[in-house]
């Protein structure tokens, strides 16, 4: 049975119950354990920092040359906190009950509610780091609003956010090193985990620079590695953004929690052709100021400045008054597919809706545009070649963060002991749909002030035996990987990476991306292991493994997306229903919004490897709502 | 759609140890929406499929936001249009039958790994040495205790949004790392959370900033002229000024211990 541990109480004494509770590990004793942290994002970088001040002896890895280029750097838009500062009867159960709902009844109340509790704790936190967070001219800090809320709770630093708090982050995290408690592994790229007896002892890396694939030990080992929307090929994320270091977690025990619950994001550059090697978005916050409208009529050719008012139509402001064009994100991008779908999209190949300033620059001026979008305009300049304060940007959805992950319980732990997931990697806080600026705010959470409490409980009752290198479990996992990588270097086929990548995101985007129905899964998981026989008989992987070889990594990450891209089908075909951004045709109300299921799938699916090829285990863990009664979700 | 036949000539050089060389090769029918690095991608993918090496170049994020990326493109670091990074850059900005040549950030401190692939490490081990505020995770008083005026705030912010790419210390003629350098003093300089460590941090940062090998900044401005978040040679005057009143408060506190 899955036990998520949730600690007794009222859901108010929970986590302060549990930090009550936890068995400590004695001061001096800290320096007798090693973490490892692998990821180096605002989970990573956090986790890392705040274990080596308590002590611990951290090490740390990346794939990066450097910890701050990792993807959280990207982040636009903000981050949200609790903090009411603005006045707005905004608290800490407000956040949970905004949370919750946006998810669409399918995350776990008790780490919401924790989530909630400590997300003031982070601007603080930010704040004293140095983090240029913007002010208002009195000196106090300055919020807007984000998707999802009626309150302006989002801290924010120009369209730099994730930026300016993994620059934080990664501060406390060079400071550390500077003093010693932390060794920090550059350019090392995660490729297993090491089992002893049942539990995570350490891991096997590839240098990426000399190619020597060695093993690390350690009491404990954090995965902080992100997401893994680059299954589809083409999404916001960074490049190199992938699942190799949770997939290969899952193939040695810990089980997969909601492989299907991806976010797809609704206003993103459209991909100008086949080229396209990535989609870049543009913040959600823009959805504060801009309007987003297709023609009324379709086929409509004329330029947009040219359309009158009533041959508009601002879509999100007709359906849903209440909230407006800042509605959820699975809201809007489904919306946006719709719309499109009537033949009413934009643009070259009509896949666009428009996104307006016109009447914001009208109402607030040139400058006071720029100085809230100011580098998000440019950058829309820079990739269209057209200017957004002239003509409206076009948009369109692209797959952008998800939800699942690794399961783990209310500490963060796997179904592995000792492995532990924090970050996008986790499937923990955000349901079935997360909110925008809920994702720095959970990987914060995780990495300054959950873990460094819930792995001690662990740790004092492991006790802090020296752990043995020469143990064969560690020889034994390095020379698997070097067996596998002789192997893809091996197969000298005719297709690159890429090439696969290209078609297994294209199965994934057209068969398990905004509308899903069963006989397109069912469709796509039979694609999927034609792909991976022709992956595994066709690839081609130039150069050697003792140099830098970004196709090798590629390799590596294509076979894994593979996997994990059939288990999101699975996972999809399986949930009967639809929830947040898992939308089944099958399952919608009359007027077109997702039709969950509460009786027969409250839970969230966790699913056990059973080996290769063979089909994977369904674990349930059932959801309780003890505090927000599940409704219609509504935003209208 | 309009597209592009360009000639291409990259440096190639196997790993640090190798002499290096430059290498011709043509690309055809490139888009003028693609990316500068879509059209790297695109060259890789043909040599992979001629059996020939694909090109090593670094990149991540594609959006201009995390300092991976960054040549020198017709001798300019990241390329010819200002204020933007390498993978910001769009084919639209060259012309048909132009000729680009490729080459990785050349600098004492930036050993090139492979072909355009450089080792940024020293920039890393300066921040170690005190790019930061020391706080524990913990120990923060509530955000709003601190106030910063906007103008302050503003100010900080323009240097805090340096990026780490390199490209300032390739462009310049000496390698000078001074406006990486003075980007991180700056902001921190600037706030109230930063003032206790003020001195130590810049005296610290500066001498590992000397022992990684860059040069000395003689005032030329090829770095900020080429700096893809336009960091202002400002924060180098800052920088200055920074180090020698902590020079001067060192030598008065050692007169007083
Ligand atoms: C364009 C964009 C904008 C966004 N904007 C917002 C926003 O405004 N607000 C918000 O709340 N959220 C936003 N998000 C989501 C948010 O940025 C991410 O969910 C979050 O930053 C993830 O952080 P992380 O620490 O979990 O992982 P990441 O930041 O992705 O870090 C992963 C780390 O793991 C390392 N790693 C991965 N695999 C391996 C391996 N095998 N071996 C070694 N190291 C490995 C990497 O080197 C890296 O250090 C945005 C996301 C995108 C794509
Ligand atoms: S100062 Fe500019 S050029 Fe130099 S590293 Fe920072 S962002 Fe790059
Ligand atoms: S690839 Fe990230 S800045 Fe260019």
């Amino acid at each position: 049975m899955l036990d998520s541990k949730i600690p007794k109480g009222d859901i108010k004494d929970k986590w302060a119950n549990h930090c009550f509770d936890v068995k400590l590990v004695n001061p001096a004793n800290k320096r007798k354990f090693d973490i490892i942290v692998v990821g180096t994002g605002l989970a990573g970088a956090a986790a890392a920092a705040s274990l080596a001040e308590l002590g611990y002896n951290v090490k740390a890895f990346c794939f990066h040359d450097s910890a701050r280029r990792a993807h959280s750097v990207a982040a636009q838009g903000g981050v949200n906190a609790a903090k009411n500062y603005k006045n707005e009867a905004d608290s800490v159960r407000r956040l949970f009950y905004d949370t919750i709902k946006g998810g669409d009844f399918r995350a776990r109340e008790a780490n919401v509610h924790r989530l909630a509790e400590v997300s003031v704790n982070i601007i603080d936190q930010a704040v004293a780091q140095g983090v240029p967070f913007a002010r208002e001219y009195g000196g106090l800090l300055d919020n807007r609003s984000f998707g999802g809320a009626q309150v302006s709770r989002t801290f924010y630093a120009r369209g730099q956010t994730g930026q300016q708090l993994l620059y934080g982050a990664v501060s406390a995290l060079n400071r550390q090193v500077g003093l010693g408690k932390v060794k920090l592994y550059t350019r090392h790229d995660m490729l297993d985990v090491v089992m002893i007896d049942g539990q995570a002892r350490g891991i096997v890396t590839r240098d990426m620079v000399s190619g020597e694939i060695t093993s690390h030990s350690g009491h404990a080992v954090v995965l902080a590695t992100g997401g893994y929307g680059n299954v589809f090929y083409l999404s916001t994320n960074a490049k190199a953004s992938n699942a190799t270091a949770i997939w290969r977690a899952h193939k040695k025990g810990a089980f997969f929690g909601n492989p299907c619950f991806t976010q797809i994001h609704p206003t993103c550059i459209p991909a100008s052709g086949d080229y396209q090697s990535k989609l870049t978005l543009m913040s959600e916050s823009l959805r504060n100021d801009g309007r987003v409208w297709v023609p009324l009529k379709a086929d409509d050719k004329r330029s947009p400045e040219t359309i009158p008012e009533n041959e508009r139509d601002y879509f999100l402001e007709r359906k849903y008054p209440a909230f407006g064009n800042l509605v959820p994100r699975d809201i809007a991008a489904r919306n946006i597919k719709e719309v499109c779908d009537e033949g009413r999209g934009v643009g070259p190949n009509k896949q666009a809706s428009y996104l307006d300033f016109a009447e914001s620059i009208k109402r607030l001026g040139e400058d006071t545009v720029r100085a809230r979008y100011g580098n998000l305009f440019e950058m829309y300049e820079k990739i269209t070649g057209e200017n957004p304060y002239k003509t409206p940007m076009r948009i369109y959805p692209a797959v952008h963060y998800t939800m699942g992950g690794l399961w783990v319980d209310y500490n963060l732990m796997t179904t592995i002991p000792g492995l532990y997931a924090t970050g996008e990697a986790n499937f923990s806080d955000h349901g079935a749909n997360r909110l925008g600026a809920s994702a720095l705010m959970q990987g914060l959470a995780d990495g300054y002030f959950v873990v460094p409490v819930t792995i001690g409980n662990y740790l004092a009752t492991l006790g802090f035996n020296k752990i043995d290198e020469n143990h064969p479990a560690f020889k034994e996992a390095v020379d698997k990987v070097k067996e596998n990588t002789k192997l893809l270097i091996g197969i000298n086929g005719k297709q690159t990476p890429d090439e696969i990548h290209r078609k297994l995101g294209k199965i994934m985007w057209d068969n398990v991306g905004m509308a899903r129905n069963k006989e397109g899964l069912e469709k796509a998981i039979a694609e999927i292991k034609k792909l991976k026989e022709e992956f595994w008989s066709d690839v081609k992987v130039m150069g050697t493994n003792e140099e830098v070889n970004e196709q090798l990594e590629k390799a590596n990450r294509v076979a894994d997306f593979i996997e994990l891209g059939q288990l999101m089908a699975e996972d999809a075909l399986a949930r009967n229903e639809s929830c947040g951004g898992h939308f089944r045709t099958e399952y919608q109300t009359e007027e077109g919004e997702a039709q969950r299921d509460d009786e027969n799938f409250m839970y969230v699916s966790a699913w056990e490897y059973k080996g290769d090829g063979a089909p994977e285990t369904l674990h349930k863990e059932a959801l309780e709502f003890e505090y927000v009664k599940p409704s219609q979700r509504s935003y209208k | 759609m309009e597209s592009l036949n360009l000639t291409l000539k990259i440096w190639r050089q196997k790993n640090t140890n190798d002499k290096g060389n430059f290498v011709t090769y043509k690309v055809n029918n490139i888009s003028t929406h693609a990316s500068f690095l879509e059209m790297l991608d695109i060259l890789n993918e043909d040599l992979i499929h001629k059996g020939q090496d694909p090109v090593a170049f670094a990149h991540d994020c594609r959006e201009g936001i995390c300092g991976s990326c960054g040549c020198m493109i017709n001798g300019r670091a990241h390329g010819p249009e200002s204020g933007t990074a390498t993978c910001q850059l769009h084919m639209r900005k060259f012309k048909e039958g132009e000729t680009i040549t490729i080459e990785p950030w050349r600098a004492k401190a930036f050993p090139v790994l492979k072909d355009l692939v450089v080792d940024r490490g020293a920039f890393d081990r300066i921040l170690q040495k005190g790019g930061y505020i020391s706080v524990n995770t913990g120990a923060a008083q509530d955000a709003n205790q601190i106030l910063v005026g906007k103008i302050v705030a503003d100010e900080a912010f323009t240097g805090a949004e340096c990026i780490g790419c390199g490209a300032c210390v390739a462009a310049c003629p000496n390698a000078s790392a001074m406006l990486f350098v003075g980007a991180k003093v700056s902001q921190l300089a600037l706030l109230p959370q930063g003032a206790p460590e003020r001195a130590s941090r810049v005296e610290n940062m500066v001498m590992q900033m000397d022992d990684e090998g860059f040069g000395n900044c003689t005032n030329i401005g090829a770095c900020s002229a080429e700096c893809p978040k336009e960091i202002g040679q400002h924060h180098i005057a800052r920088l200055n000024r920074e180090y020698h009143i902590a020079k001067l408060t060192s030598a008065e506190e050692g007169a007083v211990g």
